[in-house]
């Protein structure tokens, strides 16, 4: 079993008790939707802060799988190989 | 004022929240921000059952909106591991801002309510830890007709009767909804509000109310500040009639009434639609004592010309013997007056553009 690891960004952490990056096991992180209900299970304030309750990623927020932004592959339904790692940012919006 | 406290007064911006204090309100020390980046278009004080809780309703541009309190005046925040204020999955609808944070009153002491974006009055029994959707306006045959103004579309105003189970909203666009039975039913309530915008200017609704306050002594009677139009009722809102021919100007977004006295109210008059500014650049509060037949302009101490226009929720009142106004500006300056409206000083200026302020006397 090789993990998958998310990284927090530094705003979000207050939502992980400070932590870092969350690991989760390979069989509950097939695909981007299954990361974020798993960590809605273990964080749901995080989960809260990245996909609104319809389920939508929020519009100012980006997720990478290995380096490769979802919007660009498949949304949410982007799969998520064993030992992969998600980077987890806000866009450069605002004003 | 009470001698036995100091008055607390919050200040949400465009950029974060600033906690001013001050036991003489004149003179006041502010916090560094806190919620540094987020719009904070609500907060509250809910000083009943003999505690302070702060409320702030956050927006993050990035991360969404979120209800968060604190118990210990800004020191430490809270949010709840689920969240405060959430839809369900069966409603097809993701909360989008918190407009207003309304602690209900004395003899309901864990009752809040909060009014949202989309369209939405929610309802907490626990001091406001979590809430619960109104579904009796959430379903309302109204709603695919309800509008967004500039701002979005919201219920920006709750006004729980501290009577009886009567509750008012105020939603833009849509209008004043009351309901009789603590928020069961809803029906319109805009009979004498103009929506001079719509091509039947007296509809039962879609009137764009930008604020209404109720009466201190009188619960029945309740004022509004319209997208034009100036109103007060007599009769919870049953019919409306204008208060506005010697304002300046019957367009703005304020609407205050006395923490005490019957037929007391400020409206802050900008020019027009057209033209969000006070009228010729003079800035200055107006004040009824009367219930909206004379009024009289409260502008000492305030800079001029001053252009900027002040935003529905950015004023409020505090319950001191003597109350206090206080208002915020688009341009970042933050005015308080300790002689109910008739004079300010500046509290902090500079700021971020003021969403919203409350003011409240906290021990200490």
């Amino acid at each position: 079993m090789t993990s998958v690891t998310v990284l927090i960004p530094t705003l979000l952490r207050p939502c992980t008790a400070g932590r870092k990056e969350v690991t989760l096991h390979p069989d509950e992180a097939h695909d981007v939707a299954a990361v974020l209900d798993r960590l809605g299970v273990l964080h749901p304030l995080l989960e809260g802060r990245i996909r609104d309750e319809t389920g939508a990623l929020r519009r100012f927020v980006n997720i990478y799988v290995d380096g490769e932004e979802v919007r660009r592959l498949d949304l949410l339904g982007t799969p998520v190989r064993a030992g992969a790692t998600i980077m987890i940012m806000q866009s450069v919006a605002g004003g | 004022m009470s001698a036995a406290g100091s008055t607390l007064l919050a200040i949400g911006t465009r950029k974060g929240l600033w906690l001013a204090s001050s036991r003489d309100r004149r003179t006041w020390t502010v916090s560094e921000p806190h919620f540094l980046m987020e719009e904070i278009p609500s907060v509250a004080i809910d000083v009943r059952g003999g505690r302070v809780r702060l409320f702030a309703g956050r927006m993050s541009w990035h991360f969404g909106p979120c209800l968060v309190h604190s118990d210990d005046l800004g020191a430490s925040w809270t949010e709840p591991r689920e969240g405060s204020i959430r839809f369900g999955p069966a409603d097809g609808a993701a909360l989008e801002r918190i407009w207003q944070i309304q602690p209900d009153s004395e003899d309901r002491p864990g009752v809040v309510w909060a009014g949202c974006q989309p369209i939405s009055v929610w309802r907490s029994t626990d001091h406001g830890e979590t809430f619960e959707l109104n579904r009796g306006l959430w379903d309302h045959p109204h709603r695919p007709d309800w509008g967004a103004g500039f701002g979005g579309a919201a219920a920006h105003t709750v006004l729980p009767s501290p009577r009886d189970a009567t509750v008012h909203v105020a939603m833009s666009t849509g209008g004043v909804y009351r309901s009789d039975d603590g928020g069961n039913s809803w029906h319109p309530r805009n009979r004498g509000i103009s929506a001079y915008f719509l091509p039947e200017p007296a509809p039962d609704f879609g009137q764009c109310v930008h604020k209404v306050a109720r009466d201190a002594v009188d619960p029945d009677r309740l004022y509004a500040q319209n997208h034009r139009g100036v109103y007060a009722t007599r009769d919870g809102g049953d019919s409306w009639q204008s208060i506005a021919e010697r304002l300046p100007a019957d367009f703005g977004f304020v609407m205050l009434t006395h923490p005490r006295r019957g037929g007391t109210a400020w409206v802050i008059p900008l020019e027009s639609d057209g033209e969000r500014i006070p009228p010729g650049g003079h800035l200055a509060v107006h004040r009824t004592d009367d219930g909206g037949a004379t009024w009289e302009a409260g502008d000492t101490g305030l800079p001029a010309p001053d252009y900027n226009a002040v935003l529905r929720d950015a004023a409020c009142t505090d319950t001191a013997d003597v109350a206090g106004v206080y208002f915020g500006t688009r341009g970042g300056s933050v005015y308080a007056s300790a002689d109910e409206g008739r004079s300010f000083q500046e509290v902090i200026g500079h700021l971020p553009d003021v969403l919203s302020v409350r003011a409240a006397v906290v021990p200490g």
